[in-house]
């Protein structure tokens, strides 16, 4: 289906070391095949994901947004994905007051056996972003607090 | 500038079936700061790791990225190589180009692309890494045991063949736990005061151990390989260390009716006492509750029957300190008893009984003597009914899980009642049978077939007493709901396990989570079930969920192995995937304000307040220090922090945002 | 002392005589009952088996005008008026339901009032005041019943031990009676199969009057007008059951109380029972 003029989303996947990482492994060990479009940064547990990141990603020119870890109660640190998950609940309702399209990030859990469940993440959320196009308007927005100087490493 | 070098991996044809490698290497040694890039068909081989560590030195490389598998393969490996041609390990990095890439995606631009900037994610990140060093810390190498039942027992002895120095305390005044209230135990039938005593006795005389009875733990800091824990020895009044254990003061002590701990409230004590014959240590201690010269001020028949004087009537609770490298938890558990059940009477029918107290009545040195005895008159029950589940697997009543022990040790009372009482008739209630665990589904299989217990699938709704028996309704569900009504004898509850009484203090105490049933939590459900959170305490036994003795020694010995493998180096390395608060110097000092939001994260109670002073001692402020002992490096304060004064080695906020930007701006 | 009073349609029908010791009490209590204006039935047991919204509404309804009427506590004396309107409270603290609840009645219901049943009555505003005027010791051996609808569902409902309610007796001790151990305190009488299916109420109040008549007892005191009729006016059916005919009496808690504080047999309508009231 796709073909070169199609719009090919950027996105950015947040991972987790000891779940989402460990599946994304096993979708390659199994050989499943996704879209190129995701790439991965790692971190060692999702409650480590600083929300500001994904402000930034949006800033810098992605279109969708990946966040994914440990199921609940199966955190290698017992509770960090249940404050990535409370973390995500109050950002999300921020955001969507500040008018940031919540639809473009993609909240998951994907445990270090569910190689097929990452696949399938991946596939949908490219569909989904492809399906809503480029997400310009943020990025008008960060170009515009950067030359007015609001920029936050400025 | 940097000097990095990229090494592109082949993996036979693993990546380059799909990816074209030598594009990858071409564009990516045309970025800035990077110094050498090659491609090679197998980087891990021994000649791959010769390139790197050459390039290392050729080019005076002060970054390393390898574009090969995931770093979960082989990341140890790279960084090995990179330490041995002198580069700090933690400037090396991997790209996964392997599991995320090239298995991933078809033969295409679009692949290699991705893999380009897969690689140009960790060039970035590299650029920013700082060498770090491992964290050592010191290890004291003796063991504080909590708890002196088996579970405690177990593991202070394989601790203490080790060879290493162990401390037990037990806040009874003897070791042995509920162990050595059963009778018989399950599925041999061999007599639990047997098999328990020998190792009770071995305890006490082990050169490498330290029995404080009558004692519990007041207050432990410190953290992993250096804790300092603060003992209370409560007054037993009683020297020790003149007393010969005679016993002539316990027989000669007027107060005589108080109930039995030891035979769950079936016997009576006197109030200087020695908790059962076999006690270790075998000396007595006074209950100064009951004691007539603490409650009146008038008796010390003891003192006068005593020939060498030891009755120390204003001995105090003493305060030691101990240090110590690591904790075992063996605080065991208890049972619910009858008066929690309102269906069965509410404790008030005097022939209804907890599992336990069954055990003191088969027990041969129980009140008994081992006879099955009504204790309302003492006659022979003809009758039996035993209730499994009692409180178990009921949400209703709080407990939702099931106790694991009660399906095997009902069966066993069932037997062990139609082998002491002939004749007599004897029905299980119960849910569902689970007897998983070798022998034991044939245990449950013997007591229906051979000893022919009545077995009955269902709940009993009312236990009521009419005209000196104990009326039994309840339902059969394999007759098709019909409800049965026993005339029984007497009726023994499988009360429900539950967490000790004091276990949620001393879980605050020592800074280890519990779960809603107040159960010490393992730090992982499956892969370490005798860890706690906090590093340097383990678990062992009924304390962290309700198990069995096999299960027990089992779990005691893994924890006992557990500090075994801590007190092996002098010293403890770990990763320093740490947290670190930042330091400026004055009159900054750190950007941290001490608002404490990293404490609320931190599920291993790793944040210390730590006060800057000034020179003449005055305090300036309070900010935030991570023990890098008790951090594990899972970075929830970073995304807490509001002044972005903390960050986590290895993952900075600056590293990935290097990564974040490389990827978009293209 | 001034507190609502929901009587309920048994009370006015074929359990007057509870009706009338309840206010023969309170009278004597100096407790004042406000009864609540225009009330209607609560449901019974019809209602909450056949159409949720009218089981919900008819006594929201009671409950509304009685806040209307600017009542705060409401005193429930039968055992199924009483259980229907803590249901119907707690139903209601569901926003959705409470709406339209509000709808059907056209008027609004706060869920603000606070209902309780003859004992806790008695408990609150009585136990020191009953003590000081006991004229006549209530000295017999009697059985407290207090049948299903009082203390069930307990995580509703939050009165009393649910197995092994004490409320009752600890009152029968006040007045000088002697209260027993007993079994079948909250076991079914067989409820509204009193005109169905009479032979499974003989069965099933034919056990409880047996347990309680075994072990001596010279009265059952019950708290709810439901069971009091199985017990007392289905006697003869339940007397065919058993092998001994069984002749103890069956009295409401606010009769035993009244004979003890001196008020006559009639006021306390203890001439109206199937069963000889001879205590």
């Amino acid at each position: 289906m796709s073909s070169s003029t199609e719009f090919e989303p950027k996105i950015i996947a947040f991972v987790c070391n000891w779940c989402t990482y460990a599946g994304a492994d096993l979708t390659g060990t199994s050989r499943l095949k996704y879209a190129t479009n995701v790439k991965i940064v790692r971190f060692p547990c999702t409650g480590r994901i600083d929300f500001l990141l994904l402000l930034k990603s949006f800033a810098q020119g992605a279109d969708g947004v990946i966040v994914s870890g440990c199921h609940p109660n199966d955190c290698h640190y017992t509770s960090g994905n249940f404050h990535a998950r409370r973390r995500w609940i109050a950002f999300r309702t921020v955001l969507d007051l500040m008018g940031v399209d919540i639809r473009r990030i993609q909240y998951s859990w994907v445990s270090a056996a569910e190689g097929s469940k990452w696949a399938d993440l991946v596939n949908n959320t490219v569909a989904d972003i492809r399906a809503l196009g480029p997400y310009a308007e943020y990025q008008k927005v960060a170009e515009y607090l950067e030359k007015e100087g609001f920029d936050e490493e400025a | 500038m940097s000097k990095i070098g990229v090494f592109i991996c082949h993996c036979g044809e693993n990546i380059s079936a799909t990816v074209d490698v030598e594009r990858v290497a071409r564009e990516i040694g045309g970025m800035e700061g990077v110094a050498h890039a090659i491609d090679y068909k197998y980087m891990c081989s021994d000649p791959g790791q010769t390139f790197i560590k050459e390039a290392v030195k050729k080019y005076g490389l002060d970054g390393v990225v390898v574009g090969a598998c995931s770093p979960r393969m082989h990341e140890p490996t790279f960084r090995r190589a990179c330490a041995e041609a002198g580069l700090n390990p933690y400037l090396c990095e991997m790209a996964n180009l392997r599991e995320h890439c090239s298995w991933v995606h078809e033969k295409s631009e679009e692949t290699t692309e991705k893999a380009i900037d897969l690689v140009k994610m960790l060039v970035e990140k590299v650029k920013k890494d700082k060498p770090l060093e491992s964290i050592k810390v010191p290890v004291t190498k003796r063991a504080l045991v909590i708890g002196g039942g088996i579970a405690g027992i177990q593991a202070s002895l394989d601790i203490a063949n080790t060879g290493h120095k162990v401390i037990l305390i037990e806040r009874d005044p003897s070791i042995g736990g509920h162990m050595s209230q059963l009778s018989e135990t399950f599925p041999t039938l061999d007599c639990s005061q047997c098999i328990l005593t020998p190792r009770m006795v071995e305890v006490a005389q082990h050169p490498n151990i330290k029995l404080y009875t009558y004692a519990e733990l007041e207050s432990l800091e410190g953290f992993i390989g250096n804790f300092k824990a603060r003992i209370r020895l409560k007054a037993k009044s009683v020297n020790y260390s003149t007393c010969t254990g005679c016993g002539a003061c316990i027989q000669k002590c007027p107060v005589k009716k108080i109930p039995s701990e030891f035979n769950a409230g079936l016997g009576t004590r006197t109030a200087i006492y020695v908790p059962f014959p076999q006690a270790v240590p075998n000396k007595p201690v006074i209950d100064r509750v009951n004691c007539n010269y603490y409650k009146r001020g008038a008796c010390k028949i003891c003192e006068k029957t005593c020939q060498v004087g030891s009755i120390e009537w204003d001995k105090e609770d003493e305060i030691i300190t101990e240090e110590v490298g690591a904790v075992v938890l063996a605080t065991g558990f208890d049972v619910k008893g009858t008066d929690f059940f309102p269906e069965y009477g509410y404790g008030k029918y005097k022939d209804v009984l907890t599992g336990l107290q069954f055990e003191r009545l088969a027990s041969a040195s129980g009140p008994t003597f081992g006879e099955i005895r009504r204790p309302s008159d003492g006659t022979i029950p003809k009758k039996i009914v035993f209730i499994a589940c009692a409180g178990s697997r009921d949400p209703a009543k709080g407990i939702p899980y099931c106790s694991k022990i009660c399906c095997m040790y009902t069966a066993k009372h069932a037997m062990l009642y139609q082998h002491k009482v002939h004749g007599g008739e004897s029905t299980v209630f119960y849910m569902d049978i689970r007897a998983g665990g070798k022998n034991y589904e044939e245990f449950v299989r013997r007591a229906i077939e051979e000893d022919t217990v009545n077995y009955v699938r269902g709940r009993v709704a009312r236990v009521y007493e009419k005209d000196g028996k104990l009326i039994v309704k309840g339902v059969d569900t394999l007759l098709g709901g019909q409800q049965v009504e026993i005339e029984a004898d007497m009726v023994v509850l499988a009360t429900a396990g539950v967490a000790n009484c004091g276990s949620e203090q001393l879980a605050q105490k020592l800074h280890v989570s519990y779960d809603p049933y107040h159960f010490f939590a393992e730090a992982h459900p499956k892969l370490k079930p005798v860890e706690t959170n906090t590093a340097g305490i383990f678990l062992a036994g009924a304390c962290q969920a309700p198990k069995d003795i096999p299960e027990t020694v089992g779990m005691a010995s893994g924890a006992a192995v557990k500090v075994a493998a801590l007190f092996s180096n002098d010293e403890l390395v770990r990763e320093p995937i740490v947290a670190v608060v930042n330091r400026l110097a004055p009159p900054l000092y750190s950007t941290c304000v001490g608002c404490f939001m990293c404490e609320t994260a931190c599920p291993y109670n790793a944040i210390e307040h730590e006060e800057i002073k000034g020179r003449d001692g005055s305090l300036i402020r309070t900010i935030a220090r991570v023990n890098e002992g008790l951090c594990q490096g899972c970075g929830t304060c970073v995304a807490f922090c509001r002044s972005k004064s903390i960050d986590i080695q290895g993952y900075t906020n600056e590293q990935v945002y290097a990564e974040v930007m490389s990827l978009l701006n293209d | 002392m001034k507190i609502g009073y929901y009587p309920g349609c048994s009370l006015t029908g074929s359990s007057r005589e509870y009706n009338e010791s309840v206010v023969a009490l309170a009278k004597a209590l100096e407790i004042e009952l406000v009864e609540i204006k225009d009330w209607n039935c609560c449901g019974a047991t019809a209602a909450h088996v056949m159409n949720e919204e009218l089981s919900l509404s008819l006594p929201a309804r009671i409950m509304a005008i009685a806040e209307e009427q600017g009542l705060t506590e409401v005193v429930v004396p039968c055992a199924a008026c009483y259980n229907r309107l803590k249901m119907t409270q707690h139903e209601l603290e569901d926003d959705g339901k409470r709406g339209r609840v509000a709808e059907i009645l056209k008027m609004p219901y706060h869920g603000s009032l606070k209902i309780i049943n003859v004992l806790q009555m008695l408990e609150t505003y009585g136990a020191e005041n009953i003590k000081a005027r006991v004229i006549s010791p209530f000295a017999h051996k009697v059985a407290c019943y207090y049948g299903c609808l009082l203390v069930r569902p307990h995580s509703i409902l939050q009165f009393d031990r649910v197995e092994d309610p004490q409320s009752m007796d600890s009152l029968i001790r006040v007045i000088g009676g002697n209260s027993m151990d007993w079994a079948f305190k909250t076991e079914c009488c067989g409820a509204g199969f009193s005109v169905s299916r009479t032979d499974l109420v003989a069965k099933l109040s034919g056990n409880i009057l047996k347990d309680a008549s075994d072990r001596g007892a010279e009265a059952l005191i019950v708290a709810c007008p439901m069971c009091q009729s199985n017990l007392d006016m289905r006697r003869g059916a339940i007397n065919k059951t058993l092998a001994q005919p069984i002749d103890i009496p069956v009295i409401y808690i606010t009769q035993a109380i009244g004979l003890a504080l001196g008020i006559g047999a009639n006021e306390l309508g203890l001439k109206r029972h199937f069963v000889n009231v001879e205590l």
